[in-house]
């Protein structure tokens, strides 16, 4: 995973709350086998009208905001399904961070797994970025994490929480299950002991694979 | 009870800083404290889980990473795969055109192959939805930690399991390592005090939560279900109210584990037999939250005042009851909700004071992880039985939660009460609850669905879905628009 340390770029608005991540990649987009090329998808059905003409009343689709890096949203961002398809097209699209007053809990963990940071600001302080993004055509933001603060050229500066433990992991880029393999003799303890759960009974009645095997493989 | 904003949160009493010295721990804690494997300050710990669900849509990129990383799945045993996404429901034995599915079935199957996991791919007897499957068979089992790449894994919690949906970067790591990182969630007790009204069912009791706190409105919180009414229910109804609480913000959906529990579990093919079953139960039975035990926050449903809902938005927390009109968006106090709520009813082309009974259908589905369990099944078959879908209705379709939920209505004949009112009898699948296959609505058509979701385009492009439960479902098939199902008579048992 490429490290988040600090990051300067455009703001997109996104002035909708509670948006979902159906919105992010609509499920059609959830059959390809790869992590790669969603950014194309990104708000499908709100970017494109019939026969995938750019909706010109898309936010995303104005000129002033091609090239931006940054979203500023309302709450709840990233509800609904897990799918990481969502944060996957949303840094393939060129974004890098979020800012918004809080977000939905699953893709909030799927955005550290991906190099994006998410930032949560207080409500008030969000309306002011959206207020700025509106007034100034390429109004941009530095979002930087070792100091946990947002700034933009005309004195603004906004302070931000974060967990330790993931500000640390977006800041070194770290591998998860890396981190996690360092207590694998921990791990191997536990499973050892044998928690108290009760085994799973081998069934005789289950069936597993096909009863009517290579009906479907063909062409 | 009209629709809330969100920020409805004076009904929740927040307990900032919970009595940690009390010496009882709620349900969550005790599987929790059962589960660590590691533990250090300012850390989220390590976490073992004990049965990792995967399907077709969210796998295939994490069992790439294992494979590029040179990794095996660590406890194949312990890993359960189906394919239900994007399966066909009409007929299996016809080859699957969709190029983009196909490949994902057949990376399921190879990776499946490959690492010795067990796999109910479409040809098996015992496929279905997984949140339906694992319990059905057993392998959903009280005091488990269980995840799966879909939110809707909160549903195992039924049996007192904490069960949650999680990303496909942590996929890898649990196929991996068996473990994942997890920093801890505060718990709310859901209380239901009383019992439930006639005609309503656990989906209204979720779907009036979700309504009350919003659907942020449980962000950082594992909610468990208390009360009359929730201990009076099935464990199919409590799978329903679980499946939920994600749409309610919630991590995860839990209820004690009971002799309703057992009794369910007891034979199923996964489950212990005999002294082993006898153990089983004696822990399970230790896990129920002690009395002394304290919540971070608690809200409180007064049963008695539950009605029918229909959600009338673009989010689940977008709910009224049937008897109630659509909301007129100036009604909000927040200017941003007051703009969520103009937006939805313009997506859902319904205008303010509509008499919910008021609203047409195009389509009915009866199905999802939510609502396709036999009993679901059963209870709207109830309603159909001697009458016929509605003329001005498009399409009535059930969708049975698994094919062991479909072969057991086919023996008590259910199928053919569906079919003989103008329903279509479908194969086991999500199907139009996400429309990954052809099961879908065309832009414009209105949906009574008792599915989880009604976000703009969940159902297809441009497509309008209202959530009921399986009752309200049936009875708005027969009429082609919303009715009171309290209103229909021979109701009995059908809820």
């Amino acid at each position: 995973m490429e490290p988040f340390i600090k990051h300067t770029g455009m703001v997109a608005p996104m002035d909708r709350v509670n948006v979902d991540t159906d919105q992010m990649v609509p499920k059609q987009f959830l059959k390809l086998l790869t992590r790669q090329g969603y950014g194309r998808v990104l708000f499908y059905d709100w970017r494109y009208t019939a026969g995938e003409k750019p909706n010109p009343d898309f936010v995303l689709n104005q000129p002033r905001y091609k090239g931006a890096s940054i979203i500023v949203a309302r709450a709840n961002f990233g509800c609904g399904s897990s799918r990481e398809h969502a944060p996957w097209a949303i840094l393939d699209y060129g974004f890098h961070a979020i800012l918004a007053p809080s977000y939905a809990d699953i893709f909030y963990n799927n955005c550290f797994k991906n190099g994006i940071l998410p930032v949560t600001l207080s409500n008030e302080q969000i309306d002011e970025i959206f207020k700025r993004v509106e007034k100034e055509p390429g109004y941009s933001l530095t979002v930087d994490l070792e100091n946990n603060v947002v700034t933009d050229n005309h004195g603004l500066r906004y302070e931000f929480e974060i967990d330790p433990f993931r500000r640390d992991c977006l800041l070194r880029g770290l591998d998860d299950i890396g981190l996690t393999l360092v207590h694998e003799t921990k791990i191997s303890s536990f499973e050892a002991k044998g928690h108290k759960h009760p085994k799973l009974h081998s069934p005789v009645d289950v069936k597993f694979h096909s009863d009517t095997p290579h009906a479907a493989h063909h062409n | 009870m009209g629709p809330a904003p969100p920020t409805d949160w004076n009904r929740i009493s927040a307990r900032k800083v919970p009595d940690k010295m009390a010496a009882g721990r709620t349900l969550y804690e005790k599987i929790w404290d059962a589960h660590v494997v590691h533990e250090e300050p300012g850390q989220p710990s390590l976490i073992y889980i004990d049965r990792h669900l995967i399907h077709e849509g969210t796998s295939p990129q994490a069992l790439a990473g294992l494979k590029a990383a040179n990794r095996k799945v660590r406890r194949p045993e312990l890993t359960f795969a189906a394919m239900d996404h994007s399966v066909s429901t009409k007929n299996r034995l016809l080859p699957v055109v969709d190029e983009d599915a196909r490949n994902q079935f057949e990376a399921l199957a190879k990776n499946c192959e490959e690492h010795g996991v067990h796999l109910f791919d479409m040809h098996s007897k015992n496929q279905g939805i997984v949140h339906v499957i694992g319990p059905e068979l057993g392998i959903t089992q009280p005091g488990q930690t269980i995840v799966c790449g879909d939110s809707h894994t909160s549903t195992h919690g039924a049996f007192g399991a904490l069960a949650f949906g999680i990303g496909t970067s942590e996929i890898e790591h649990v196929l991996a390592t068996q473990c994942l990182s997890q920093f801890k969630s505060k718990t709310m007790n859901v209380e239901f005090q009383g019992k439930r009204p006639h005609g309503v069912t656990s989906k209204d009791m979720i779907l009036a939560v979700i309504g009350k706190i919003g659907i942020a409105g449980g962000t950082g919180y594992v909610f468990e279900y208390t009360g009359e009414a929730v201990r009076g229910l099935s464990m199919e109804a409590r799978m329903t109210m679980c499946n939920m609480s994600i749409e309610g913000g919630a991590r995860a959906g839990m209820v004690a584990p009971d002799d309703t529990t057992f009794t369910y579990m007891e034979g199923r093919p996964f489950v212990p037999r005999g002294k082993e079953f006898e153990e089983a139960v004696a822990y399970w039975r230790s896990l129920a939250t002690d009395k002394d035990a304290k919540y971070d926050s608690t809200l409180t449903i007064h049963s008695g005042e539950l009605a029918p809902m229909v959600t009338w938005g673009t989010n689940p927390g977008m709910v009224t009851q049937v008897t109630d009109k659509v909301p007129d968006p100036q009604s909000f106090n927040d200017p941003v909700d007051r703009a969520a709520a103009s937006r939805a009813l313009e997506y859902m082309d319904l205008k303010p004071g509509t008499k919910i009974e008021d609203i047409a259908l195009d389509r009915v589905f009866i199905g999802s992880c939510t609502n396709s369990r036999l009993e679901d099944l059963r209870a709207a078959a109830k309603v159909v039985a001697g009458h016929h879908v509605a003329k001005s209705l498009k399409q009535a379709l059930v969708v049975p939660g698994s094919r062991a939920v479909k072969a057991e209505a086919e023996a008590e004949g259910l199928d053919q009460i569906f079919r003989d009112a103008g329903f279509e009898w479908r194969d086991a699948g999500c199907s139009m609850c996400i429309g990954m296959n052809d099961d879908v609505l065309l832009s414009g058509e209105r949906s009574a669905s008792t599915s989880n979701r009604n976000f703009e385009g969940r159902q297809g492009k441009g497509s309008r879905t209202h959530l009921v439960s399986p009752v309200m479902a049936a009875a708005a098939a027969l009429e082609g628009h919303f009715v009171d199902i309290r209103k229909i008579k021979d109701l009995e048992g059908a809820e």
